[in-house]
């Protein structure tokens, strides 16, 4: 028989009593949030209908609805994940099967955290010197998506990476065994098993793309345009800024206006991540091997 | 028979079609691969450039980094001392990490030691969602929640202040840090936390004697990068901090920050004039800060894997 | 000047005549560590050529070099001359058109995480095949030949990654097979397949002696006996002796050591 010391049982306490304080914490750090969406949602959520969605915004943006900006962001999302999905896949097979193991693909890993860990404005500032100074495209669409896509990158790469290196090894031997070239396997074989991997990624960076707002300020988002862009070199609306102007920039708004569309933004987004993790879930759970 | 050695040789020899792809997407994905750098460099290049007519030209680190004036448009005696907006970024990062960090720890353990199954895998989630809420939405929430609560509680004119912005930032950077920790408790080996159990310890023994200590760089990491976040966070600072040129006296004061003033100012300032090269130049500075923040927090956690 | 060295060529080819593989002096390294050493020995035109012996005896690491497998074990290093129909295959540009020609099957089954019927298309279709008819006719006889066919004929949408240990074998012998290839290199195959289907592959093998060179390296000495012509006795990383497997087998062995290991005595 084991008799229970006196040490053992204050053990047993003081075991009991941490895991109840970092439970605590973790429902703390999750319950302001629940609070926020809850607000978002009694606020904003009698504003929100098809007509909200749909129509311009009228009467100096303190009424009508947010349809130019939800067409911009679509827009500037559509045109990032043009430039950045190719980019971001290319580098995430070179260094899934490509890159050696030494420093230069070391620097280039750094590259890519710093990518990430750039700030916004600085992006913006990136994106107003090169894009819109010295390539001479103005603010306009094509400006602000570009800083988005470089901005958005390391999202692309990390997460096709990943599931590229799920792909285990022996399939790329068994391929390569058979006089595949490592394109070949690539094409056949790795980027097939892995392309659902990768489109996890590009939902969560379309709903990255979706929430910035720094880059595009000052790159081709405009705090207000009476028509729709026509083409690239246009500039727009967007959500993300929309939610900024309506809350600090204009007089006279009603209050329920900035939650409804922070309500929009917060739902878009939230949507494409939940969607993105349920995805990945999914896959899991579906073994191919 | 000999016909058929020498066409051998020549098959090995020839480059096919298929083999002139190869090399051709190896090339591509190459090129895909340096884009990270290329962009970095880039930014740099393309930021100083901006900047660089200020920096040859009316800059004087002196005044720039020393003192507090920040009055860059005045006409006759501008003024370009970053001292409080640097003073405003560090004391709402500095805020937002103690109200971070404890939560973000008490998290990842939770999460990463506790949890298990199903209830392990929502909290997760849930994490990762708080992660994705857009920086704008967060400023809001700060305009619009936080700052009449603010207003309230704690009977103050204005709640648009250090402990605004803090609070809404330290929010904003605990679920991020919270699974980088994660990340790193996770790659503590399982034989350690065994060992340790073999010998009677128990769970927070095991947490606090081993886990802890051998995380320790991984988690230093966490923190280093959530540093990196509050210094380069913009538009929920520019909305929650009031954003007045200001070295906070107490966490009820309005502050601005480095990002902010980029945000707020540079859409009034002419191309090429001092004023806007001063925004570029804070803006180099803010690039090198998050620069050498992202490297070490990198070297300090490769540090722990290669040993 | 060309010419000449041509002509050269063609001599040492002719005396090389009959040879499939060429191997002279071979030795493989990993970090410096030696796997095998000194190796020198010739695989003939349609024979299939049995190299037993125990454990880290180099069977295998030679397989890999005859593959250029080197290229995807960055510490493997390889030293020697490999001809393959007289030509260096450590000379070859493209040694993609080289493995094509050679096809291998080792010991740990690889489904390719494709279906069964794509798994053994591959090939055929990285050698350009499109016609759907031509490859079906492929697919069925390239199962059919490793014994998988009956058992997989009515499902081949599945995934070939999902199937049995056993089945993943035969399906990975269907694929090398579906190479057409001129070499065909087996690595102790029966060691995931019940009695009564190695024996059919092993028919197999026989049968298609005559349409190319087999090199059967196995764990299972009266299997070397039952297929091979020629026999080689690998062990700790060097070539003890090569004979015919008959004159190996009844006793009639120049070493002790592969008399001692056909009866048994140790491995």
């Amino acid at each position: 028989m084991f008799e229970i010391s006196d040490l053992n049982k204050r053990n047993q306490k003081k075991q009991k009593l941490f895991q109840i304080l970092f439970m605590l914490m973790t429902l703390l750090l999750i319950a302001p949030v629940l609070i926020i969406l809850g607000t978002l949602i009694y606020k904003g959520g009698s504003i929100i209908s098809v007509d909200f969605l749909f129509t311009h915004p009228t009467d100096g943006m303190t009424a009508g609805g947010i349809f130019p900006a939800l067409f911009g962001t679509v827009w500037l999302v559509a045109v990032a994940l043009l430039v950045s999905v190719p980019i971001g896949v290319a580098a995430a097979i070179y260094l899934s099967e490509y890159a050696p193991d030494n420093w230069f693909t070391r620097i280039i890993n750094l590259a890519i955290i710093n990518l990430a860990g750039v700030p916004s404005i600085v992006h913006a500032l990136f994106g107003v010197g090169a894009f819109v100074i010295f390539f001479k495209f103005g603010t306009s669409i094509l400006a602000a998506s570009l800083t988005l896509a470089i901005m958005t990158l390391p999202v692309v790469i990390v997460a096709s990476r990943e599931s590229l290196q799920a792909v285990p090894k022996a399939f790329r031997e068994a391929c390569w065994n058979m006089g595949a070239t490592r394109w070949q396997t690539i094409r056949r074989v790795v980027l097939p098993n892995a392309v659902s991997g990768i489109l996890t990624g590009v939902i969560l960076e379309v709903s990255r793309t979706t929430g910035e707002t720094a880059p595009i300020m000052f790159t081709g988002a405009a705090f207000f345009l009476p028509f729709l862009p026509q083409g690239v070199f246009d500039q727009t609306m967007a959500l993300s800024l929309h939610l900024f102007v309506v809350s600090t920039q204009v007089p006279g708004v009603p209050e329920a206006l900035p939650y409804g569309v922070a309500l929009v933004l917060i739902a878009m987004v939230l949507i494409m991540n939940s969607i993105s993790i349920a995805f990945r879930m999914y896959l899991r759970g579906k073994k191919k091997w | 028979m000999q016909q058929n050695s020498n066409m051998a040789g020549n098959a090995f020899d020839r480059r096919t079609l298929d083999w002139y792809i190869d090399k051709g997407m190896q090339l591509v994905v190459f090129i895909g691969g340096i884009s990270a750098i290329i962009f970095i460099i880039g930014i740099f290049v393309f930021i100083t450039l901006e900047g660089m007519d200020f920096v040859f030209g009316r800059f004087d680190p002196v005044e720039f980094f020393t003192t507090e004036y920040w009055f860059p448009s005045d006409e006759d005696d501008p003024e370009f001392g970053i001292l409080a907006l640097i003073a405003g970024t560090a004391s709402v990062t500095g805020l937002a990490m103690l109200v971070a960090i404890p939560f973000a720890l008490g998290a990842a353990i939770y999460i990463g030691e506790f949890a298990t199954g199903k209830k392990r895998e929502y909290l997760k989630v849930l994490v990762e969602l708080l992660a994705a809420i857009p920086s704008v939405v967060w400023g809001f929430i700060g305009l619009s929640i936080m700052n009449p609560l603010i207003i309230e509680v704690f009977d103050v004119p204005v709640g648009l202040n250090v402990l605004n912005a803090g609070v809404i930032l330290g929010l904003m950077a605990a679920p991020i840090m919270a699974s980088i920790a994660e990340d790193a408790l996770k790659a503590v080996p399982e034989s350690y936390r065994e060992a340790a159990e073999a010998l009677g310890a128990t769970r927070w023994q095991v947490i606090f004697k081993v886990v802890l200590p051998a995380a320790k760089n991984g988690l230093l990491g966490a923190v280093l990068l959530g540093v990196g976040r509050g210094f380069g966070e913009t538009m929920a600072v520019l909305m929650a901090t009031g954003h007045s040129v200001n070295i906070p006296g107490s966490i009820f004061d309005s502050v601005r920050a480095l990002t902010a003033t980029i945000a707020a100012e540079l859409g009034e300032t002419a191309v090429g004039s001092d004023h806007y090269g001063a925004l570029f130049t804070i803006g180099i500075f803010l690039f090198l800060i998050t620069f050498v923040i992202n490297l070490s927090a990198d070297l300090i956690v490769r540090g722990v894997r290669k040993g | 000047m060309v010419v000449a060295a041509k002509t050269t060529e063609a001599v040492t080819q002719n005396t090389a005549q009959s040879l499939k593989l060429d191997v002279r002096n071979l030795s493989i390294h990993y970090s410096g560590i030696p796997a095998l050493e000194n190796v020198t020995l010739d695989v003939r035109e349609n024979e299939i050529f049995g190299i037993i012996g125990p454990a880290n005896a180099g069977k295998t690491s030679f397989l890999k070099a005859l593959n250029r497998m080197d290229m995807f074990t960055s510490n493997m290093k390889v030293q020697g001359d490999i001809r393959f129909n007289g030509y260096d295959i450590y000379k070859s540009r493209n040694i993609y058109a080289l493995r094509s020609r050679i096809g291998v099957v080792f010991p740990l089954p690889v489904g390719l995480p494709l279906t069964i019927y794509e798994n053994v298309a591959l090939a055929p279709r990285l050698s350009g095949i499109r016609n759907k008819a031509e490859l079906d006719v492929i697919v069925e006889r390239c199962l059919e030949r490793a014994a998988l066919w009956d058992e997989v004929k009515d499902r081949l949408d599945s995934l070939g990654s999902l199937l049995s240990g056993g089945q993943q074998q035969r399906l990975t012998i269907a694929r090398a097979l579906s190479q057409e290839p001129e070499v065909l290199m087996l690595d102790e195959f029966s060691i995931a397949v019940d009695p009564v289907t190695t024996m059919r592959i092993e028919d197999v093998l026989k049968e298609l002696k005559s349409e190319m060179t087999i090199v059967l390296v196995t764990n299972l000495v009266q299997q070397a006996r039952r297929l091979a012509d020629r026999t080689a006795f690998f062990l700790e990383g060097r070539c003890v002796e090569i004979g015919d497997t008959e004159e190996l087998f009844t006793g009639r062995t120049k070493e002790q050591s592969t008399q001692d290991y056909i009866e048994g005595k140790f491995g």
